[in-house]
């Protein structure tokens, strides 16, 4: 007996491995058949089974950042990377590399039940292994999620500060959700281009959408008007709720020189105040 | 000797910066303005920065300096054309130019003046209407 029986035994029965891994997964009751096809499955755990039984005829069982390894760690961040996109379970995700070890294990029982003591070197060699490569499944599985999540609040900031004109020369920003500094560099440096196309003389910063202001917000919303105004336009924070106002004293932000009103009714008529327009009423009859 | 030119309109100078500001030619827009605001008692200066995309904490003061010097000598600032960069620039820097008056274009900062020196000197088309102009042409 050779002291690396295993790669021999998996090469001559791989396709009892290869059935038994697929009747694991298949088993499994967090398996979604809506997610995946047996073919896709059967395909993609044939490929990564060959990489794997190439990278163990080196006998190198410990070290899976070594060369040999490189195909499979390859294949199972793609397979990761893509279930985590397509919204698999972490379970799911999981359950495909481990139910690999289940296979094999299930092989080497039969083949060396003559020889215990090889027996649970192998196993315990494969397992550890197994082990290591389901932590990099698992890494990169998370890094996928992580990357959706990166994705989409990127695409909140992105979507959610239109800028509105909403009468000659009066722009109006209504800001939905929590502020951070990154937001706000969004809100003010797309404010601050609209005044410049639109040459309007007023911007009104309507801040009815915002859950809380404590002073980081506060001073974001300083910086965006002082900088309205050295463009020359003037900048008007409306929809400043009574809890809010209520937060801004206690904390004790000064908001002097900057012009707030308490909505954005308000904050239009104060527009056309400045603007010299007044709105009448038709005289009917 | 980089100078920037200063344009005389009756009681205004005009200066319009159409490159971007080194420290040498900043000083010396200072030195030269300062000069031009006592020798021809102007009562309002407009400084065009439409043109520079590029602030430094430098150029920011000079602007101040300049804004507080004519005021000594009884001239209103009025900066316009700011590029929304160069404002955020200037507010990161914590320099908020008070006591400038700031104006979008040329247009609305020369009307700004007028409104602020109160007096006719040539008559401005109203750059849009709606905006208040003391005295209407017949």
């Amino acid at each position: 007996m050779s002291n690396n029986p295993t790669p021999k035994l998996l090469s001559k029965r791989k396709k009892d491995v290869l059935q038994n891994w697929i009747d694991n997964q298949v088993e499994d009751p967090a398996l979604r058949e809506d997610l995946m096809s047996n073919e896709e499955i059967r395909y993609q755990s044939e490929e990564l089974l060959d990489a794997f039984l190439k990278a163990i005829k080196t006998e190198n069982y410990e070290d899976i950042s070594r060369q040999e390894y490189n195909p499979i760690i390859e294949i199972l961040s793609g397979i990761s990377l893509s279930r985590a996109h397509g919204g698999f379970t972490p379970r799911e995700t999981a359950i495909y590399v481990l139910s690999l070890k289940k296979a094999i294990i299930h092989v080497l029982l039969e083949e060396l039940k003559d020889d215990p003591g090889a027996l649970v070197n192998e196993i315990l060699k494969i397992s550890n292994l197994l082990d290591s490569l389901s932590i990099v499944t698992f890494e990169t599985y998370l890094k996928g999620r992580e990357e959706v999540i990166l994705r989409q609040s990127n695409e909140m900031n992105e979507i959610s500060t239109p800028v509105i004109r909403v009468w000659e020369g009066v722009l109006a920003l209504p800001i939905i959700g929590t502020l951070d500094s990154e937001r706000t560099q969004i809100v003010m440096e797309s404010l601050l281009q609209e005044i410049v196309d639109t040459e309007s003389n007023i911007a009104i910063l309507d801040i009815s959408g915002v859950p809380a202001v404590d002073t980081l917000v506060a001073q974001h919303l300083i910086k965006t008007v002082n900088a309205t105004r050295l463009m020359g336009a003037e900048c008007i924070i409306s929809g400043i709720k009574p809890e809010i106002a209520q937060t801004i004293v206690h904390l004790g932000i000064n908001l002097e020189g900057v012009q707030t009103k308490a909505s954005l009714a308000a904050a239009l008529k104060y527009a056309f105040n400045k603007m010299n327009m007044v709105v009448v009423k038709r005289k009917v009859g | 000797m980089d100078r920037i030119p200063i344009l005389k309109m009756g009681h205004f100078l005009l200066v319009t910066i159409q490159v971007d500001m080194y420290d040498r030619l900043a000083l010396n827009l200072e030195n030269d303005l300062i000069q031009m605001v006592e020798k021809h008692e102007s009562k309002g200066v407009l400084i065009d920065i439409s043109a520079v995309s590029i602030v430094d904490s430098f150029m920011g003061r000079i602007i101040g300096n300049i804004a507080s010097m004519s005021k000594i000598l009884d001239a209103e600032t009025v900066v316009v054309g700011m590029q929304p960069a160069v404002a955020i620039t200037l507010v990161e820097l914590g320099l908020p130019l008070t006591g400038v008056h700031t104006a979008l274009n040329v247009e609305k900062g020369m009307f700004l003046l007028q409104k602020k020196i109160k007096e006719d000197i040539f008559e401005i088309d109203e750059p849009d209407a709606g905006w208040e102009n003391d005295d209407q042409p017949e």
